[in-house]
């Protein structure tokens, strides 16, 4: 119970800092609105439908802005001394990453729910429904479970801006492919038992990465 | 009369800390006593190892070998527990710079407290801390916007938010205007008097020999001498044990 306290406290902490300063939540959908804006141009020019490239540019633009965002947490706390403190006190250091996952999870779906809406008044594809928003959420957990975990362990190094994109997306290939492929089937308008297959792997890499965070915060944030 | 290790009067036993960067050898065997209450002043040239033996000290770094005990038992088995003893105040304030004072206190109190008690009585401590560091006038000001030296003075606040039986300080008077180094005193002056046990590390020998009851030098990652506030010569005995002129 103190351990999900303590997470929901972190977690609360960092997202009424962002409500406040907007900070990464500006630079991550400014981004997005470019890279949608280079894709629109660049593919209605030889692309006949549009649906054939939409899962993946949607999957390009959530992870370019996922990985942004964690980056500029993770920042903000080093410069801050934020996670020091955090690990001065007497919050398990389970509770930190979960904390951090949370927040970092919330700024991603944000800027997807603001991606999704423009995506679709751009390309003409329809992407708003219940089943491919399920697919945004489960891929993005995944994203940001690994990705906080490679964001912690790089933000002390030089390159770090360099290293995150480095390390992130070959380890982060599992969700990106199932989920391009179930947005792709949703597109089509195949149906559920299309996608299950595509869902199952996503909710396994979810689990693994989770724990797997979980279990090595300790080492991870006392490196 | 000196206590004897894993004696109840012990506040904190060292011994063999290393630490090592790699090839570096931070901290080389540091072995280290301190009494209950007591106030142990640690002097040392840059690149000495004090800030590498305060953060293990206080949990944000884990030695390569050796041991350290607080109260008898070992950091290592302490978890949070230990670390609700420990309170640290170092060159960077761990302070969130867009909340204010009193957010950045409250946050950390409730990340100290242990029931919903703790959490009743927690405005009332934070209002207790920042008449205490005189900063009733700042205290919804955003961190941001203050001084290294306010900053410095919210930073002990956060690390007595939750009232630590150890305060560890690394260079507190590092950056401070006169005014505010001399407030930092009746600061830690008052936490002397609350029985607070206290390890600081300072370049400043006068100001830290003034406050510390024992002295202890360490150099190129041992503790080279140990003396008492009395028996301590200043600058001479500080050239003798690191060949260097205080900075």
């Amino acid at each position: 119970m103190t351990t999900l306290r303590h997470a929901a406290q972190i977690a609360w902490r960092d997202i009424a800092i962002e409500l406040r300063t907007r900070e990464s939540l500006s630079t991550m959908l400014l981004l997005a609105l470019m890279l949608l804006a280079i894709f629109a141009f660049g593919f209605q020019l030889r692309v006949g439908d549009m649906r054939e490239v939409a899962p993946g540019v949607l999957w390009v633009s959530f992870a370019f802005t996922g990985m942004l965002g964690l980056s500029r947490s993770l920042t903000r706390d080093r410069n801050q001394g934020i996670l020091e403190g955090l690990m001065l006190s007497p919050v398990d250091r389970g509770a930190i990453y979960a904390g951090k996952v949370l927040a970092n999870l919330a700024a991603m779906l944000a800027t997807e729910a603001l991606i999704l809406p423009l995506f679709q008044a751009l390309f003409g594809v329809p992407v708003i429904s219940a089943p491919l928003l399920l697919i945004a959420v489960l891929g993005s957990i995944g994203f940001v479970a690994i990705g906080t975990s490679l964001a912690a362990m790089t933000v002390n190094t030089r390159a770090r801006e360099a290293l995150l994109p480095v390390l992130l997306f070959p380890v982060t290939v599992p969700v990106l492919i199932a989920a391009v492929q179930a947005t792709g089937a949703l597109l089509e308008g195949e149906g559920w038992a299309a996608i299950v297959h595509w869902v199952r792997l996503l909710l396994a890499y979810d689990a693994i990465a989770l724990i797997s965070g979980y279990l090595t915060s300790e080492s991870i944030l006392e490196q | 009369m000196i206590a004897q290790a894993g004696s109840l009067d012990v506040a904190l036993e060292v011994h063999g800390l290393c630490k090592s960067f790699g090839r570096q050898q931070a901290l080389r065997g540091v072995d280290l006593l301190v009494r209950d209450g007591e106030r142990l002043a640690i002097f040392g040239p840059n690149g000495a190892g004090k800030t590498t033996l305060l953060r293990i000290l206080a949990g944000l770094a884990r030695p390569t070998s050796g041991q350290a005990r607080l109260w008898g038992v070992d950091l290592r088995d302490q978890e949070g527990e230990g670390r609700r003893r420990i309170g640290l105040v170092s060159h960077g304030a761990f302070l969130y710079q867009d909340l204010t004072v009193a957010e950045n206190l409250g946050y950390y109190g409730q990340l100290y407290a242990t029931n919903r008690a703790e959490r009743g009585r927690l405005n009332q401590r934070i209002a207790e801390l920042i008449e205490w560091i005189e900063m009733d006038y700042y205290r919804d000001r955003l961190v941001r916007t203050l001084s290294r030296g306010m900053q410095q003075r919210v930073s002990l606040a956060r690390a007595m938010v939750h009232d630590p039986a150890l305060l560890l300080l690394d260079e507190p008077y590092a950056g401070l205007d006169p005014r505010a180094a001399a407030l930092l005193d009746q600061m830690l002056e008052r936490c002397s008097a609350a029985g607070q046990t206290m390890l600081f590390t300072s370049h400043d020998l006068e100001r830290g020999a003034r406050l510390a009851q024992r002295i202890a030098i360490l150099h190129r990652g041992r503790i080279v001498h140990e003396t008492t506030a009395e028996a301590w010569q200043g600058a001479l005995t500080y050239e003798r044990y690191t060949g260097a002129e205080p900075a």
